[in-house]
């Protein structure tokens, strides 16, 4: 009943200062918001930046030769020929934890359709690639392993490469092409992949059996890379150990030396990058914390100086039986209501805003629940620390002396 | 036997003002029924608004007895003294006092808020009483800047009476008021008095002591005169000889 009234009183005086109490609240409406808003684009773009690397096969793993030292010059990690396809056996035979793998060669070239041409990349590589890298077919199909013993001159093109040389929109599937000079017959096309967070075009590939291009194009008889799946996303980390332990056995390498290879699993990826946006996130909310900061002051400024001005009026209810803890109570409740009102007010603008960015600047936004509580209760903690200490002043009045303050 | 509202006696205050004690009330004694009308007058620094103070359990005697309704004031709590306020006594100030922007109903509920065990309805019904009480019936949510003066100081006295206190302790409540309105201000008490609500009515000006029972005059801490008022005047009848205002 006690706390009722005073929820009214305290009600009431905000209510009549309007203006007052909309400018107290703006400091704590814009903290809120913008804690919203910030903690938004941080987990929208963590989200974003998860789903990408997941389009592009969130439980791969690739494995790269190492750079090594070759008479004193440090040589370039592509440069190394210690991959090979032994080594791709091996794990083939052994990793019990990579349910696809692939060995990969790859060289970039002219791919050339009549008079058309357009640089591209050539990837080679058997049919578990389709699966790893989390690709479909448009049309056509993949070729068979069969195709890769024979290294048959066979290829899959992806969407750039089939709309610069194929100009008049015919469909590519059985029709030559011509890869640096070698004569290709298209037999699939991949479904558009779009740019990777690298700003990479995936769609810019021209997909053969690595053995057509290990001896038709390069030359080359080991391998660029090797990639492979694992069993699940939980399981890449120790798929990426299960896949040192056997390289490392088959490159016969001393426990003192370091490995000549790097096996990365998009696991580390995604924690990179994640790290890198959760920073951004703690930094965004450092700065909107501030501002909520900045706008609880405020609150101790406004209630500070009413306290002042309305010293007449808590004599007067301290004069009709007003105690000092209901005086206590009163303001403590005023700056509460102020800053929870702000709080709300706080939220929808922060939700608001959150719409507006993903809609008209097409930023990824993710709203945490978490985001909402955590500036909510931020919120009535600010108004009850900062309601505080007015609050005790007003009611430490001395009846007498607030009675006569003009 | 009428009933002792107000028992004071051998009542001291002082204060100490850095190290020299000023003694404000040197020991005062006298006693107030219930329903008398009493005027406590006295020029400045005679002790008056200390007086006052203590009437109304605002401030705590240095030593001697003051007992309101039979409570004794003194050793109480402030809290305690907070509730004697809001259930024994009824304040009216020379500026009225009132909320500004709070509309008079409201103002009259403000000491009500304070008692817990008066329910939203029963404050209400309480609030509107004692605006019909004191003739403002009509402007029940008028704001203070929408009434005048004397309407002002009467919406102040409903909420003095909205209690029901034992006794109504008014500090210059005409002091703000010109001759015409504090007449009717002081018919309002007369009235109010005959209803038997027991009135304290502290001032300077002598000629509100005409329309109470009895003077208290204090002077230098002490009670110098204290007399009954044999001959009553009706504020009324004085508010009829006034001449008639040209509008």
């Amino acid at each position: 009943m006690r706390i009722l009234n005073l929820l009214k009183i305290a009600f009431k005086a905000i209510v009549l200062n309007k203006v007052r109490t909309l400018l107290t609240m703006l400091g704590i409406i814009i903290g809120v918001a913008s804690v919203i808003a910030m903690l938004a684009i941080g987990e929208g773009s963590k989200e974003s930046i998860r789903t990408t690397i997941s389009a592009m096969g969130s439980n791969m793993i690739t494995v790269r030769p190492g750079s090594d030292v070759r008479g004193g010059v440090r040589q370039d990690a592509s440069a190394m020929e210690t991959l090979t396809f032994k080594d791709y056996q091996a794990l083939k035979d052994q990793a019990s934890l990579l349910t696809y793998i692939t060995p990969m060669v790859n060289g970039s070239g002219q791919v050339i359709n009549g008079a058309n041409n357009w640089p591209s990349t050539i990837y080679g590589v058997n049919p578990d690639y389709l699966s790893i890298k989390v690709v479909d077919l448009q049309s056509g199909s993949m070729f068979t392993n069969a195709e890769v013993q024979s290294a048959a001159k066979v290829a899959l093109i992806g969407q750039t490469v089939v709309e610069n040389v194929f100009l008049d929109g015919e469909d590519p599937v059985g029709k030559m092409i011509r890869f640096n000079n070698i004569p290709f017959k298209i037999i699939g096309v991949l479904e558009e992949k779009g740019e990777n967070t690298f700003g990479q075009d995936q769609d810019d590939v021209v997909i053969a059996p690595y053995t057509t291009v290990q001896k038709r194009i390069l030359a080359i008889d080991h391998l660029n890379q090797i990639i492979a799946s694992s069993v699940s996303e939980e399981e890449a980390p120790n798929a990426v150990i299960q896949v040192t332990d056997i390289l490392r056995t088959q490159h016969k390498l001393l426990d003192n030396e370091d490995d000549d290879f790097h096996v990365r699993s998009m696991e580390e990826l995604i924690s990179t990058f994640s790290s890198t946006s959760e920073m951004l996130t703690v930094l965004l909310v450092a700065v909107a914390g501030i501002s909520l900061l900045i706008g609880g002051i405020g609150i101790m400024n406004i209630m500070y100086v009413s306290v002042k001005e309305r010293t007449k009026e808590i004599g007067l209810r301290m004069a009709v039986g007003g105690k000092g803890s209901d005086i206590l109570l009163q303001f403590l409740i005023e700056a509460i209501l102020i800053s929870i009102t702000g709080g709300i007010l706080g939220v929808l603008l922060g939700l608001g805003a959150t719409v507006f960015i993903e809609t008209f600047l097409h930023w990824p936004t993710s709203v945490a629940l978490y985001s909402i509580v955590i500036s909510f209760v931020v919120c009535a903690i600010t108004g009850i620390f900062f309601g505080w200490y007015p609050a005790r002043k007003a009611a430490a009045l001395d009846p007498i002396t607030a009675l006569r303050y003009e | 036997m009428t009933k002792e509202i107000i028992n004071i006696k051998e009542l001291k205050r002082e204060f100490t003002m850095g190290t020299e004690v000023v003694h404000a009330l040197k020991g005062v004694s006298f006693s107030i029924k219930e329903g008398e009308f009493v005027t406590i007058m006295g020029s400045s620094g005679s002790g008056k608004s200390t007086m006052l103070n203590i009437l109304g359990c605002l401030d705590q005697p240095t030593s001697g007895i003051y007992e309101i309704d039979g409570v004794k004031v003194k050793d109480l709590s402030k809290n305690e003294l907070a509730t004697i306020r809001n259930e024994k006594i009824g304040f009216i100030f020379q500026s009225y006092n009132l909320l500004a922007r709070t509309s008079a109903i409201e103002n009259v509920e403000l000491p009500l808020l304070y008692n817990s065990k008066v329910s939203t309805e029963e404050r209400r019904e309480r609030a509107l009483k004692a605006l019909e009480l004191v003739g403002l019936g009509e402007r029940l949510h008028h704001t203070p800047s929408q009434l005048s003066g004397g309407q002002q100081q009467r919406v102040a006295i409903a909420r003095a009476l909205v209690n029901n206190p034992v006794m109504i302790l008014a500090d210059e409540a005409t002091g703000n008021l010109d001759t015409r309105t504090s007449y009717e201000i002081m018919t309002l008490f007369q009235e109010l008095n005959k209803k038997g609500i027991t009135i304290t009515f502290v001032t300077h000006e002598p000629d509100i002591a005409m329309f109470s029972s009895r003077t208290v005059v204090l002077k230098d801490g002490i009670v110098i005169k204290d007399s009954k008022n044999e001959n009553i005047q009706s504020a009324a009848a004085e508010l009829a000889k006034l001449p008639v205002e040209n509008h």
